[in-house]
This record gives C-alpha cells, structure tokens and sequence, in this order.
C-alpha cells in the first residue's frame, strides 16, 4: 500500500466542511463548547476564506425575512417555500431556519459586509426576501468570524483535508477519515458528534459546455456530493433526491437573473416577442393548486420557458434593453438626474456579475452586450443537487422541540437518522430557500444543538483499528492501482486494467443526461430509460473499484467521482419510485405526465444499508 | 484557458512552499513547477473562473482569458482588490474600456468579532435561541408557534 503517514486528531465536535453552514456552526459551536470545557474542529477540502459555493462572493443574500419590520412573519417564508416546491416540504426546518436567519444577516453585516441601505438607512431589497450586497468578498468576512471563533475559544481547523468516509461505532457516528491533498497524509478525526456541510452536487448530468466551460457550472464544480456520501454511507435516511434545481440564468456563463427580473422588474420574452408566462398561463391550471399562487413556483416558471424552447421557439431573451429605459424613463425630463440613474443603473447590472459570475461580464464584454441597448438570451441549465436553494435533497434531519411534530423529532435539530451525525445546508434536506444566509443560521442551529448531543452523550465512541486500515486501504487504492500498472502502457491516461477520474466522471455525466432527464434529454425520462440508467450505473459501480490515480489531486477526484456516482443513483431510484411529474421544470416523468396529489402528495425518503436501496413514502404534515 | 499564469511576472512566490495561488483556489488547479519557478493550471477545464488566484496574486502575475469553447476572444476584466474596494477594468471585443469600483467590507481586515458585539445574550443550552439571540434578531424573543 501507499506509504501515507496516518495523523490522528481526537476532538468533541467535529465539522466536515468550511462553507456557509460549517462557518455557522463553527460560530455557534465553538461559544457553548467552550463555555462547557469541550473542543471544536473543522476539516476543509480548500482554504476557508474561499471555499464552498460562495468562494467568488454573491450580490445579494436571498434569505432575509425582516421579522423586525412588521412585514413579513416566518409563517409567510413558510408559506413561499411550501408553494415554490409544490407542496413538498418540511415546515418546521423551514420555519427553524426563518426566525434564526435576521439575525446571521445582522452579524453578517456587524463583521463587515456591506449591504446596500436606502436613504432612511433601511436595507434594499430586491425583492420581497432578497437583500442587495456588495459581496465579492461575503464569504472572506464569513469565514473570518468563524475561524475567529474557533481559535479564540480553543479549537481548530484544518484546511486541504478532503473528508471521503464516516467513522462508525455500530449505528453512531464516531469520526471521518480523509486524506490530505498537499502531502501524503491520511487523516483519521475521532469525534462524539460530527456536522456533515460539504455541499451538494454539481457535474453528476452532463453540462451543456464541454470544452473549457465544463467548469462553468452554476454550482461550483468542487461541490461533488460529498454530503450525500458521507450521509448515506454512514446510514442516514435521505430525503427529497429526485427534487434537482435547475436554474434558468443568462445562457453559457450562468449570470444571475434574480436582480433582472425582482430590482429592475425586466420581462422574458423568445424570438418572436412572445412572453411565454402571459402566454401559457392556461398551462399552470393543469399544475393544481401551486399554478396559481404568486410568486410562480420557479419550475414551473421554467417549465413555461422550456414550452417555448420545445415548440423552437427560442432563443429565450431577457428584456434588459427594455427594464432599464422603463426605469430611467422616470427621470426623462431631468436630463443631469437621468444621466446619474443610467449610469447607477450600468454599474448596479455589472456589479451583479462582478461580485459572483465574472464569466459573465467576460461574455458580455466578448460580445459586446452593453445591457441598457440589447438583450441577452437566458436558458435552462444542467441539473444540480442543492438542498439551499431551489432543490430540496438532503438528508432527513429532527425537527426543533417546540415546532416539529413528534413524527418529526428526535431529540437535536438538525441530527439525522445516525446518532450524533448532523447536516446543514446543502446535506439536510426538505429545507430548501435557505441559500447562503440560511444555510448559515441552520448551521448555528446545528452547532448549538451537537453541544447540547455531547454533553447527553458525552464518550468517546469506540472506533476499531481494523475499520480505520480498512478505509485508508480503500481510500488509497487508485494510488496502488496505478503504482502496480501504471508503466504497462506509454499513456498514463489509457490502461487496460484502470479508468482515470475524468473519463469516469463523463462515463456518468453521459448516462444521466441521456437516461436520467438531462439537457440532451429535454429534461425528460421515463420508467425503461431509468431502468437503463441503473443498469449502467451498476457497470459504473464495478468499475470505480479500478479507478487509478497518479498524485493526490487525482486521488481527490477519483473520490469525488464516486461520490457523484451515488448522488446519481440515489436520484434516479428516486425519480423512478416517484410515479408523477410534479416539478415539470426540473424534470418530466413522459409515463406519469400529471400531477397526483392523490397518491403522491408525500416525500420520498430513502437510505442504503448493507448495500442493499430502501425507498419509502413519508407522510408531509403541516404545522401551519 | 480560463485561469493562466503571465511568465514575465510570475515568480512562483519565491519559491516557498505553497504559493499564493495553490493557497486560495477552491478546486486544487494550481500547480507551482519548481524548476521554473512559475504557477499552472492544470486542469482550466475545471475553473470555475472565480478569480481568487488572480485577486490575490502578489505580482498581478494571473489573469483569465474567456473559455475558448462560447467566448468570442479580446474581451478582458481585471480585478484590483484593495482592503476596502474592487477596482474593475472592463475591456470588451470592440476595445471599449468601463471601469468600475466597488465596496468589498466596511471593517479592517481580520477585526471580525464572531458575536457581533451582541455578546452573551441566551446561556440557556436548553433554549432555542442561539447564544446572542434574542437581541441579535431585533426583537424581544424568539418567534414559535402554538401547537
């Protein structure tokens, strides 16, 4: 075997991951672990100050309910998230999350980002729960505050760790192992409670570029399902796998749309000027009662899009052209005043990009958009796993005490069906519009509820020498496969006794686009090609046991790889279990074309123990 | 390329043993080649094009041309990131330059206090607040509802 020195580090608390919800938990954690004499410890893939989806920054937080203000309660966020997934979700998250997220903005804002105020000193909104932020450097101040927290209050962090597998005592979580991918390294974390936050999964469907631009993913192409593995390895119950988000942004760089469409209110129309939600707005009466609260529920807005797309009647544009001279049409008579809003309004549309999608100001400036004189063309992207935004899978979590219903509730918030392991944002699920601030105050609450866990639990748990050899072996294995074959062949790449991480990673992105309802697929599937997509998967599966990797970036990507491929398989058994088409934007069901509240009116949970899929339905109960 | 190293003015760091570079990027593409002293990419197919390398290169020695496989070539946007702002230059394919600048924090580097300067406002481990709610959330206590 590889010669990797193993490092030990035993610690109380234990977070997997540096992003938006490690860097909340870390906040929360390390003041009640110190406070009660225990220890805290991070492990993150990448360096902190940039890690996690909001490694680039973001212009606007999503998630700020203004409690404060009067205007808006918890119940109505619930009410918003409840509707935008047709039904489906877990209300006491949702709420949980609500009443503690104004207060992660409040601090956000203490510790240094900027959010844009209104001349009474009140925040812009962009829409009815969006803020606007200069945000190129919201997770640098973010991380700031929890590495902070952490080295002021006795714990720690590590960074370019990547974290591959739990630890196990019996049905308890006991630690992870990982690797380090700077020196030969093999990471062993011992730990009485462990947070998995590594993100969700992007590159498991096949991206619409395949050049250069296969990174330009809308997620991140490092979240590589390492929550969903780690999770569903451990045993935890998943929930919500077959609800992908696909995005509709501005085609090819994936720029965001929402201040287009919620600051500057600009219309989508396609070749032919049509305005696909006036036009098929009969549509959205066969999407029961979703199709007709406001605001739209985003896939089905897509789904209206994707109509016109299908009939070939794109591109699709947004109307930026028109927003902006509508707005500064308000200043018309005042020449200076008119002159000072346009170019307020020019510097407002390329901060948007700026700040969280440079490409897309690359794109615009290649081909010489200038937005206040023509549109861009917006389109669907690939599908996405993301329990924050728009998507929904995670891992099923307890509910609060004083607001899950005891279906809903076992003893800590946020732990999942593993004793002592918890998730927060993109790995829980059902919780979906929690985004960048959400994700944060879900990971307070988690942090504060895995102090709570240990101090119940206080013992180390047992952790066997003979399951740690086990997993560094497995881990390690395409270092030895490629050390053992590696010269058979002049080509490093082509070997007939091993595959490299990449062409595995297209082997998968292939299957799922064609079978599992990608873009090549026009999003949609049925029961025969799911059928197919498993039984590749299996060919896939055996394979990855001959994955080879010549140095440890290698080694990482060989195990993102297999992580993607489970985030694959938990979907497609997912949607084929489901028999409806209940998000139509996000994918369709050719052979259950409708929705049936009827039978299917209820989550899809599912867990894999023994190598063996269990699927099941999950009453939704409503505590509104 | 996306991200790609300037030869002229990369100078690996001086040698130490990570550089600024293979520090900060979210993906692990940086690559420091020892024996010419000078930072890669190795792998652009995977840059997300997130601009960490090229905002806290020390020599200004990153840069990102647009993927090859959608952007029409001659359009550049480079960043100056201060402790306080961003400077952007925006080059388009025409030659048509737009600059920008922008906030980034309104606290000195590293001044993050992590509770906010609320302090300890909940010591109740048993409580659903977290530790400087309710005062944190601007309001009096924490919303819940009756069961």
């Amino acid at each position: 075997m590889a010669n990797f020195e193993t490092v030990e580090i035993t610690t109380d608390i234990l977070i997997c991951g540096g992003g938006m919800a490690a860097c909340g938990a870390a906040v929360e954690a390390a003041y009640w672990a110190n406070k009660n004499g225990l220890k805290v410890t991070l492990v993150d893939k990448a360096a902190m100050d940039r890690s996690g989806a909001v490694a680039m920054g973001l212009s606007a937080i999503n998630q700020y309910v203004d409690i404060n203000s009067g205007n808006n309660t918890c119940e109505d966020y619930v009410n918003y998230v409840r509707n935008d997934l047709m039904g489906i979700t877990r209300e006491d998250l949702v709420y949980d999350i609500a009443r503690h997220v104004d207060s992660t903005v409040h601090l956000f804002e203490k510790w240094g980002l900027p959010i844009w105020k209104d001349e009474k000193g009140n925040y812009v909104h962009e829409g009815r729960w969006q803020l606007m932020i200069n945000g190129e450097s919201y997770k640098v101040v973010v991380s700031e505050a929890a590495k902070n927290a952490l080295t002021q209050q006795g714990g720690e962090y590590f960074e370019r760790v990547f974290i591959t597998e739990p630890l196990m005592d019996g049905g308890r979580i006991a630690g992870a192992v990982g690797f380090s991918t700077r020196e030969n390294k093999f990471y062993v974390f011992k730990a009485k409670a462990v947070l998995a936050a590594m993100g969700g999964a992007v590159h498991v469907f096949k991206p619409r570029s395949a050049g250069e631009g296969l990174g330009r993913a809308w997620y991140p192409p490092w979240n590589s399902g390492s929550s969903l593995y780690f999770t569903l390895m451990a045993g935890a119950e998943q929930t919500c796998q077959e609800v992908r988000f696909i995005p509709v942004r501005f085609k090819d760089a994936y720029g965001p749309v929402g201040a287009w469409f919620l600051l500057f209110k600009s219309r989508a129309t396609n070749a032919y000027g049509g305005e696909y939600m006036v036009e098929r707005k009969d549509e959205l009466e066969k999407w029961g009662s979703y199709g007709k609260v406001k605001p739209i529920p985003a896939n089905l807005r897509n789904w209206l899009g994707m109509l016109d797309e299908f009939e070939g009647k794109g591109p699709i544009y947004m109307r930026t052209e028109e927003a902006i001279a509508k707005i500064a049409d308000q200043f018309k008579d005042d020449p200076k005043e008119y002159k000072k809003k346009m170019k307020e309004l020019e510097a407002e549309a390329w901060e948007d990009f700026l700040d969280m999608t440079i490409s897309q100001a690359i794109l615009w400036a290649g081909t010489n958009v200038q937005p206040e004189e023509k549109p861009s063309e917006i389109a669907a992207a690939e599908p996405y796993f993301i329990g924050s935004h728009s998507g929904a899978s995670g891992a099923w979590v307890s509910g609060p005490k004083d607001l899950a219903p005891k279906e809903y509730f076992w003893g800590y918030e946020y732990m999942s069906t593993v004793k002592g392991l918890f998730c927060a944002g993109d790995a829980s699920g059902a919780s979906s519009h929690k985004f960048s601030s959400g994700s944060h105050a879900e990971g307070r609450a988690a942090g504060k509820a895995m102090v709570r866990f240990v101090l119940d639990n206080n013992t180390l748990p047992n952790v066997d020498a003979g399951q740690v050899a086990k997993l560094k072996e497995k881990i390690l294995r395409p270092i030895d496969l490629f050390e053992k074959d590696g010269k058979v062949t002049s080509d490093p790449d082509i070997n007939p006794e091993f595959m490299k991480p990449k062409m595995f990673m297209f082997r998968l992105q292939k299957l799922m686009d064609e079978y599992a309802g990608g873009v090549t697929a026009g999003f949609k599937t049925n029961k025969a090609k799911l059928e197919r997509a498993l039984q590749l998967i299996g060919w896939l599966k055996e394979d990855s046991e001959k994955l080879a990797a010549s140095d440890l970036h290698e080694l990482m990507r060989c195990h993102e790889n297999i992580q993607r491929m489970y985030q694959a398989e938990a979907h497609v058994r997912t949607i084929l279990f489901r028999e409806e088409t209940r998000w139509p934007g996000y994918y369709f069901r050719s052979d259950f074309p409708a929705l049936d509240e009827a039978n299917w009116k209820c989550f899809v949970n599912c867990a894999f123990k023994n190598g063996q899929w269990e699927m099941k339905k999950v009453p939704i109960i409503s505590i509104l | 390329m996306p991200s790609y190293v300037i030869m002229e003015k990369c100078d690996g760091c001086k040698g130490q043993d990570k550089t600024a570079c293979m520090y900060i990027c979210p993906n692990d593409l940086m690559v420091l080649d020892k024996e010419k002293m000078k930072a890669w990419n190795r792998a652009p197919e995977m840059c997300w094009e997130c601009y960490n390398c090229v905002k806290i290169c020390p020599q200004q020695a990153m840069d990102v041309r647009g993927y090859a496989d959608f952007v029409p070539m001659g359009a550049s946007v480079v960043p100056l990131r201060g402790s306080e702002d961003i400077m952007w230059t925006v080059k388009f394919r025409s030659g048509m330059v737009k600059r920008f600048k922008f906030p980034i924090r309104t606290t000195p580097e590293g001044s993050a206090v992590p509770d906010g300067g609320y302090g300890e406002v909940t010591t109740d481990l048993a409580s659903q607040c977290l530790y400087n709610e309710p005062a944190a959330l601007r309001l009096d206590a924490l919303p819940t509802i009756k069961k």
